[in-house]
């Protein structure tokens, strides 16, 4: 579709497809979803709604809520804005070079999908804590990575890179060489055939893969646990919160910080959709 | 994450060993009794040794094999596992507090359980003491030096731990009696505690590794079993127990789930359990392992001489019992969350 789309051809597929079926995968794609997807979500939110839209608000908006809401959003996209940069990269290197061992890379960037997620906080954390191997080099400067809002991040970056490398790889697998030539040859430099060709032809795949990574960041809680602190206020994520208020067998109070982070979630995932979408017009009207 | 799935396990075993126990007899006594024992962080290895020395004493008893499956974990945490449906036999909690929101929450035992067995069905106590870095090179030694500046303090989340609420209270009441009752000290005191707390784990078991295998903090609070443990597993040449002059006598009850054991037909077996934890025998064990045993006469001499002398006092004489002390302190919006302020400075 790219490769269509980088020549310049139009190719509009507004009609129903001549193949039949459609009714009954329209109608099994809704079940589907609904049952997978829909019916938690209205558990969910049935269950906030014990509270009522007040009560919602009135939990969201304790400064320790706040608080959690906001270590969570900010770390998420750090990170993933931070694997926008380096996941491009990696998925570069892959594409582009051949050396030895590029194929055992290429499945290592898979490991944080594999990998349990609770494995991958403790590793981090015995590598960040101020007596592990990366910990120790920082520590005598004062840096404290380990149980800090910097672990966090680095928990969510790590499970947030194969997200980018995925997306962003394959695009850049079909992208032509030949277009790069031809930018070359037409006089452009490095720097602007990187820019005004490459990256723009990237830029859907990319944010997809960072929306990905990002909303995935925003609910992970397993390996980040382990590197956090779980201080309020200062390293407390938002799921902890919620796993907190369930030990406290406050369950409304739980649904209805979910319901509050699924909502700024939900928000996020369509301001970057409308992003990808302004983009693609803007790519394909170029 | 890993609840889920011991759960999950749990309960497979359990229905395929119900399975297994009651097909090859029929009408009569089933040759294994399956139990599940829902228990708090650190009785890990407590309880595997009254496993095995219970299950040979059943044998002996009734000719049938037991086989006790525990679970372990944060007590708050482990108890919501029982009230969303986690099939208990017994739960051996970390306080009583817990095994009231079972009750209350989910019906399962009557809200008197805790008159059912002697000693407020408290089979072994423990106390809470201080773990410090060999040589103990900040010089603490009472529960005032925790809340010096400078001091990093490691202890797990009062909201998910049962050992970090009895922490939590015995510098509470350690002030009181410093102080004459003076509750705002205590306040005061607590708050600067947690104010030196660099992480907050959600288990004791947690707070261990913490302080012991990643190097955090120069003191833990922790169960004085626990304390022992930690030096047996890490090395005594690595880190020194510390005694404040005073504790608190931590209770961690036990109790038969009702609805669990007369649905399952395990009642007989459960409660032969728990009495376990009283006789002789039983109380031997315990005290081997690090916790007090309520009738020393049957424990061990040696091992009684390993627990330091501390005056102890009791959640009912200081804080009105646990109902009282749980709603005070750790509810949702209670003295704990208050320490906690939007100023950010808490962690520093």
């Amino acid at each position: 579709m790219t490769v269509s789309k980088v020549t310049g051809q139009r190719f509009t597929f507004v009609r129903p497809s001549a193949l039949p079926g459609f009714g009954i995968t329209l109608g099994f794609a809704t079940t589907y979803l609904s049952l997978i997807v829909l019916l938690p979500l209205v558990v969910l939110v049935w269950r906030a709604s014990a509270l009522g839209l007040d009560g919602i608000w009135k939990v969201a908006t304790t400064p320790r809520v706040m608080a959690a809401l906001e270590v969570s959003f900010m770390t998420s996209a750090l990170a993933a804005l931070l694997n926008a940069f380096f996941g491009t990269l990696v998925a570069w290197v892959l594409v582009r070079y051949d050396f030895p061992g590029r194929r055992l890379l290429d499945a290592a960037v898979d490991l944080p999908f594999a990998l349990p997620t609770a494995v991958a906080g403790i590793a981090l954390a015995a590598l960040y804590a101020p007596n592990g191997w990366i910990g120790a080099l920082f520590a005598p400067w004062g840096i404290k990575i380990a149980f800090t809002p910097l672990g966090i991040f680095i928990a969510l970056v790590f499970i947030g890179l194969p997200f980018v490398v995925r997306t962003v790889q394959p695009v850049l697998q079909d992208f032509e060489r030949e277009v790069e030539e031809a930018s070359a040859t037409l006089g452009a430099t490095r720097l602007q055939t990187v820019f005004r060709v490459v990256l723009p032809a990237l830029v859907p795949a990319l944010v997809t893969g960072v929306a990905l990574a990002f909303a995935r960041a925003v609910g992970e809680y397993g390996s980040v646990i382990f590197i956090a602190g779980n201080i309020p206020f200062v390293s407390e994520i938002a799921p902890l919160l919620i796993v907190t208020r369930l030990e406290e067998f406050d369950y409304a109070g739980a649904s209805a910080i979910a319901v509050v982070m699924l909502t700024i979630s939900f928000v996020a995932l369509l301001i970057i959709n409308s992003v990808q979408a302004l983009s693609r017009r803007r790519y394909e009207g170029a | 994450m890993m609840g889920l799935h011991r759960r999950t396990f749990l309960a497979a075993g359990a229905a395929l060993s119900a399975l297994t126990a009651s097909w090859p007899t029929f009408g009569q006594t089933p040759a294994t009794v399956v139990l599940t024992n829902v228990s708090y962080d650190p009785t890990r290895e407590l309880y595997r040794a009254v496993n095995d020395a219970f299950a040979g004493e059943w044998r002996r008893s009734t000719g049938q094999k037991a086989t006790i499956r525990t679970s372990h974990g944060g007590s708050g945490r482990q108890a919501r596992s029982v009230i969303d449906g986690l099939e208990a036999d017994v739960v051996t909690l970390a306080l009583a507090g817990d095994i009231d929101a079972i009750a209350r929450e989910s019906r399962r035992l009557p809200e008197n359980w805790q008159s059912r067995l002697p000693k407020n069905s408290c089979p072994y106590t423990s106390t809470i003491v201080f773990v410090v870095r060999k040589g103990n090179p900040k010089g603490i030694k009472e529960w005032s030096d925790l809340a010096r500046p400078g001091v990093s303090v490691v202890t797990p989340n009062p909201k998910t731990s049962g050992g970090a609420r009895w922490n939590y209270l015995a510098a509470w009441a350690d002030e009181l009696e410093r102080t004459k009752g003076d509750q705002a000290a205590a306040r005061k005191l607590v708050e600067a505690i947690f104010r030196n707390v660099p992480v907050l784990d959600s288990g004791a078991r947690g707070s261990t590794t913490t302080f012991a295998q990643r190097a955090v903090g120069d003191v833990l609070i922790s169960w004085e079993n626990e304390a022992f443990l930690a030096l047996q597993e890490f090395g005594a040449d690595k880190f020194d127990i510390v005694v404040p002059s005073l504790s608190i006598l931590a209770e961690p009850p036990v109790a038969v789930v009702d609805a669990v054991v007369d649905k399952r037909g395990t009642r007989k077996a459960a409660e032969a359990y728990l009495n376990f934890l009283y006789s002789a025998p039983g109380q031997k064990i315990i005290a081997r392992n690090f916790y007090r045993p309520f009738k020393s006469e049957d424990a061990d001499p040696a091992d009684l001489a390993r627990f330091p002398k501390i005056k102890l006092v009791t959640i009912d004489q200081v804080f009105g019992g646990w109902k009282k002390a749980q709603a005070e302190h750790f509810a949702d919006g209670a003295i704990f969350d208050q320490i906690y302020k939007p100023s950010g400075k808490a962690s520093r």
